[in-house]
């Protein structure tokens, strides 16, 4: 009895401890996508087509896509410098030692710290009767009289760096730690100076950590919803703003352009991932 | 030639290296002074506003409101739970996952670690567009009614909890030899979910503790899923509060604030406290 049992049982036995995994992440994380995929393709009359696709060129959806994208990349080119600087200035800058934990406590906090309460605290800061606001007031600088609102690209840049800058200090901050101190010593003992250790040593050594993690930031504020809906109640032309209007409403006019417009996020992120792994690794050659 | 000058050049560069540093640590004040200001003055600001709600004094008044707001208790208490529901479901799956593949089934590694990344690559509001399609029609009908999306709700947190909890899980794992004390736990007679329970465990406590605090972080006042699965939870509350009252809101940002900042220095502290054992 239990000889013949027994194959399909140690069989079995192999899968089940990762079997719940494969089954949870298929109904929650891969089957939703693969559906919206899926109907990404069909066209209003059914039957399969790459219409859907075509329409985003249509001009709502460029728009907000464009928007989307500006945002990122203004946050991942500025928050990636910032972040770099802080890091830069907390590790090797010559500080003393509790500044560099305070900076990675502080930064893993507000890297967190997204969404409605996020919101919220700029709202009291740039806000219309936002603190800094009326501080400038008492300057004479009428803020949004300069056509400045926290409510544009602009403002919500400058939203968006309180979680980019964080996460590019804890990202970037074990790349430098990887600087090997003989890599400066070799260098000054050919008698380079500090910017030419710099240019020619360093930053070629950095480049790929720098860039990846600016990508992963690029993505981190692409996918981004939750702080964008809280402060502008889903106003602004953005691509994940237009995805949530299109699951209360059609507003498209067409739900097969809304799965593309999904679908599109998607390969937009993943390429992102993608990248960023990739020069992640290629890093580890030399900071592993 | 060269063993000569070098000792000179040495002696020339000390001073210069001097200047160089001081100029390093006036530039490093300059960043950090510079970021400190962006990052201290909104929640200065917010803090300000939070003490305002009284007319011409200071006060907690704003703090009073907020707590006795008719909403608030109910829609936090929802989140706490449904992040607890969410916490112990991704354990209950990311545990015996890391395990498996550190141990018996090095070759799905891959994949595994594939499918952890993909709450990276799927945003928030896409998830849940096609957790909605999905899951919305027979035989898969769960948006009908309340508490079948709460379901659904608390099983998107457990999976969107999976890079942290699947890293951190890992990380423990690696951190003690898992195969010795198996190997060691199978020679005593004890059965897998014997050594699951009582060998693996309890050496996780620590990867554990900190998976389950991040999610929690990430998890209590999450906005876009529970919105449009029409959830009172802590999120959309937060969002309603912000667009509806003048102080309340201020009160809610600080003590959202408190609450991550208490999440992250219990991870914090665990780590460390493991660490010193």
């Amino acid at each position: 009895m239990g000889g013949a049992k027994r194959p399909p049982r140690s069989q079995f036995g192999r899968w089940v401890g990762v079997l719940p995994f494969f089954v949870f992440s298929g109904l929650f994380l891969i089957g939703p996508t693969l559906i919206l995929a899926y109907r990404s393709f069909e066209g209003s009359e059914g039957g399969l087509t790459l219409d859907n696709y075509r329409q985003l060129a249509s001009e709502a959806v460029l728009r907000s896509y464009g928007m989307s994208i500006r945002i990122s990349l203004t946050t991942a080119l500025v928050g990636g410098l910032v972040g770099f600087l802080m890091a830069w200035a907390v590790s090797m800058g010559g500080l003393p030692r509790p500044f560099r934990s305070a900076l990675t406590t502080f930064s893993g906090v507000a890297s967190n710290f997204a969404g409605v309460p996020l919101a919220a605290a700029f709202i009291f800061t740039l806000g219309r009767v936002g603190v800094v606001t009326a501080l400038f007031e008492l300057l004479g600088v009428d803020l949004y009289g300069t056509g400045f609102s926290l409510y544009s690209f602009w403002g919500l840049s400058v939203v968006y760096l309180y979680f980019q800058i964080p996460l590019m200090v804890l990202v970037i901050l074990p790349a430098l730690d990887g600087l090997k101190r003989d890599w400066r010593e070799a260098a000054e003992n050919l008698g380079a100076t500090s910017g030419q250790y710099w240019r020619h040593v360093a930053l070629p050594v950095l480049l790929p950590s720098i860039l990846g993690t600016m990508i992963l930031l690029f993505g981190n504020s692409f996918g981004a919803h939750a702080t964008a809906y809280a402060l502008t109640g889903g106003l602004l032309p953005l691509a994940t703003l237009l995805i949530g209007q299109q699951i209360s409403g059609d507003v498209l006019h067409n739900p097969g352009l809304g799965y593309a417009v999904a679908m599109g996020m998607v390969i937009i992120m993943a390429l992102s991932i993608l990248f960023y792994s990739v020069l992640q690794r290629r890093s580890e050659r030399w900071l592993g | 030639m060269t063993i000569s000058t070098a000792p000179v050049s040495a002696a020339v560069k000390a001073p210069a290296a001097e200047v160089a540093a001081k100029g390093n640590r006036l530039w490093s004040w300059l960043f950090l002074l510079a970021g400190a200001l962006y990052f201290l003055v909104p929640l200065g600001a917010t803090f300000y506003w939070s003490l305002r709600a009284e007319k011409g004094r200071l006060g907690v008044e704003a703090y009073r409101r907020l707590f006795a707001d008719a909403n608030f208790l109910p829609t936090f208490s929802e989140s706490i739970v449904n992040a607890i529901i969410a916490i112990f479901l991704s354990l209950l799956i990311i545990v015996p996952t890391a395990y498996w593949v550190t141990l018996r089934l090095q070759g799905l590694r891959p994949a595994v670690e594939f499918i952890t990344l993909l709450p990276f690559v799927i945003p928030a509001v896409v998830l849940v567009f096609g957790l909605i399609r999905m899951y919305s029609r027979p035989p898969l009908l769960l948006t009908a009614t309340y508490g079948s999306s709460r379901i659904l709700l608390v099983c998107a947190y457990a999976a969107l909890s999976f890079p942290y909890m699947f890293r951190s899980v890992d990380n423990g794992l690696r951190a003690m030899d898992v195969r010795a004390l198996t190997e060691a736990a199978q020679s005593l007679g004890a059965s897998w979910g014997t050594i699951l329970r009582k060998v693996i465990f309890p050496n996780l406590r620590v990867a554990l503790l900190s998976g389950a605090l991040l999610t929690f972080a990430i998890v209590i006042g999450e906005l876009t899923i529970a919105l449009f699965m029409a959830q009172h939870t802590f999120g959309p509350y937060m969002a309603n509060l912000t667009r509806s009252k003048v102080y309340e809101p201020s009160a809610m940002a600080i003590v959202a604030f408190a609450l991550t900042w208490a999440a992250m220095g219990m991870i914090a502290y665990v780590t460390r406290e493991g660490k010193r054992r």
